[in-house]
């Protein structure tokens, strides 16, 4: 898993039948500083996560998982709201 | 899952079997703000995109849960075509932020 911050939304009106109904979030991955690092990505919300709000993702196949039994193609879900981290 | 904007065509005759009659795209991963980088990747398309569209990408082993490609030797696969994408400025998150 991974922690990000949320900074947009995605709206796909075509897209593949699994996915309708599932929201799209921009998320860009932030390290343990707080700052941002590497590409932003489009990850599916499983928990209603909204802009601004730091959150951590899980990617690969697992990523289907929160939406089970349904299997939307997904690499990238949303899967908790950070209230705070620290590092040691 | 990536954002990317289709910029060609790819084909090919001679291929996996169990990729005859899926149409492959050519396409460079973007930021959100529309910013190419600068790679290109080939995709099997799942949705009917075109060329100059923006488009979803899903990677990896979830590739092979787009429709119809079950079993399928992919590892990116176009599952949506992008109507808008909202990222509101650094200054407008930090004021949303700050009125809740």
């Amino acid at each position: 898993m991974q922690l990000a911050r949320v900074i947009g939304e995605v709206v796909a009106t075509i897209k593949d039948a699994n996915l309708s109904g599932i929201p799209l979030l921009v998320v860009q991955p932030i390290a343990a500083s707080g700052e941002d690092t590497g590409r932003a990505l489009v990850a599916l919300d499983s928990i209603g996560a909204g802009v601004g709000e730091h959150v951590f993702f899980v990617r690969g196949r697992e990523a289907a998982f929160p939406f089970y039994p349904a299997e939307p193609p997904a690499d990238a879900t949303v899967i908790g709201i950070v209230d705070h981290w620290t590092v040691g | 899952m990536i954002l990317a904007k289709v910029v060609g065509t790819v084909v090919a005759t001679r291929k996996d079997e169990r990729l005859v009659s899926n149409k492959l795209l050519v396409a460079r991963p973007m930021d959100p703000r529309g910013k190419t980088d600068g790679s290109y990747l080939v995709a099997v398309d799942t949705v009917d995109a075109g060329i100059g569209e923006t488009v979803l990408i899903v990677s990896g082993s979830s590739a092979r849960m787009a429709a119809g490609m079950k079993d399928c030797p992919v590892d990116a696969a176009i599952v949506g075509i992008i109507d808008h994408i909202e990222v509101p400025e650094p200054a407008e998150t930090a004021a949303a932020e700050r009125g809740r």
